[in-house]
């Protein structure tokens, strides 16, 4: 079952995800990235029916950027927040997307922030959230050893712990994740915590 | 399960001398997992006049936008507030367009109309009405809030022992339901003011 989860540290906010693209008892690949970049400054961690995550995800990422193009301004995090979850919400009662997400943003005026959607659009902010099987153990986790304002080392120093309790906790734990932050340098790719790579490709 | 019972809420709102109070727990779950223990279910639609959903949250919340949007239309033409009664109406109207499709959602309205009067209701989610001249409940705990309330209600309770009298029945009620609780909010509304309190509880 798919892991995502997140905390907001001091000036940052941090979003795991595991890269298991799986079908029923199939691992499709092993380093799928569930962790969009929707502008600059913003995350989207997202769980759920694969074919739904991708579609909405990248509906929102590029509807992020007409409105940059229209506006001049990118959104904050706290309207795409909202945006999101309105687009969850009109498509609730007929087709719904199955789709958890959280939504990590930097914005400059209130620092970072952390948004809890779940599939059936329920918006809340947070200062840690897990999606998944995986979230009985990283929230267990984050509840014992989080505190607000935490430093960088201290904070990936507790993803780690987390991961570390679903792969050792959890009976189909994925065994590769992806650490992606956003400060106010912006959103990037931080680490993969990898124990299983995918085999390359021999050459010809 | 029911959807009602999905996120887990308790709402109760009583009438005291001139003034009334509304309060609710701060619980998010999804069904047994608690997501977060700061979660809004009061919102104030404008300064005497207090709205309270339980039940599913997504809806709660669409619920919540829907309606501020009609009172902020109303405000423009009519260059007032709406008053209790009239919103209570509204907010019925609401639900029953979507009677064979409906939120799940059971709202409490409290608010003082003319001549400084407490009004408060509540009604089911289609919208069926009930008006009560003492205490009004709502949510996943409400069968044991009817019992705290009528035990613990007298007429014509000032601020103070109001706020006491909402708070203990809150509390004591939330504690036998395992899908609310994590503290409460309390609003006690006079014509001169609004005092906003957090209680802290069982946290479990």
């Amino acid at each position: 079952m798919e892991c995502v989860f997140g905390l907001v540290g001091n000036g940052f906010a941090v979003v795991v995800a595991d890269t298991s693209a799986v079908h029923s008892i199939l691992v499709h690949k092993p380093n799928e990235d569930k962790i969009l970049l929707l502008d600059s400054h913003k995350l989207m961690g997202a769980s759920g029916e694969p074919g739904d995550r991708i579609q909405f995800t990248e509906y929102i990422q590029k509807n992020m950027s007409l409105y940059q193009f229209r506006n001049g301004i990118p959104l904050t995090t706290a309207a795409a927040a909202n945006f999101t979850r309105g687009e969850l919400a009109s498509a609730l009662r007929k087709n719904p997307y199955h789709v958890n997400i959280l939504l990590a943003g930097y914005d400059k005026e209130t620092g970072p922030s952390l948004y809890y959607i779940d599939y059936i659009a329920t918006l809340h902010k947070v200062d840690k959230a897990a999606f998944g099987y995986g979230s009985y153990f990283s929230l267990a986790m984050m509840d014992r050893h989080y505190h607000s304002g935490m430093s960088l080392e201290e904070a990936i120093d507790l993803v780690d712990k987390c991961i570390t309790e679903i792969r050792s906790r959890l009976v189909v734990a994925p065994p590769n994740f992806v650490i992606k932050i956003v400060d106010k340098d912006g959103a990037r790719e931080y680490a993969w915590r990898e124990t299983v790579k995918d085999a390359p490709i021999p050459s010809a | 399960m029911s959807i009602f019972e999905y996120n887990g809420s308790a709402l109760v709102a009583m009438v005291g001398k001139n003034c009334f109070a509304i309060a609710s727990d701060r619980r998010l779950g999804v069904q047994l997992q608690t997501i977060a223990t700061d979660f809004q279910k009061i919102y104030q639609i404008h300064d005497r006049l207090f709205l309270g959903l339980s039940g599913l949250g997504t809806d709660a919340q669409t619920l919540y936008q829907r309606l501020v949007f009609r009172h902020k239309l109303y405000q423009l033409r009519e260059e007032r507030d709406m008053k209790p009664e009239t919103f209570a109406s509204l907010v019925s109207a609401l639900l029953y367009e979507k009677r064979f499709g409906p939120y799940f959602c059971q709202p409490v309205i409290a608010g003082l109309g003319d001549e400084d009067k407490p009004f408060i209701c509540t009604m089911d989610s289609i919208g069926a009405k009930e008006l009560a001249k003492d205490f009004v409940v709502a949510g996943t705990a409400s069968e044991s809030l009817y019992g705290a309330c009528e035990s613990m209600f007298k007429p014509d309770m000032e601020p103070e022992e109001l706020f006491e009298t909402v708070s203990q029945a809150l509390l004591s009620s939330v504690d036998r339901d395992c899908l609310s609780g994590w503290g409460g909010h309390v609003y006690v509304v006079t014509p001169t003011e609004v005092k906003e309190r957090i209680l802290k509880g069982r946290m479990d």
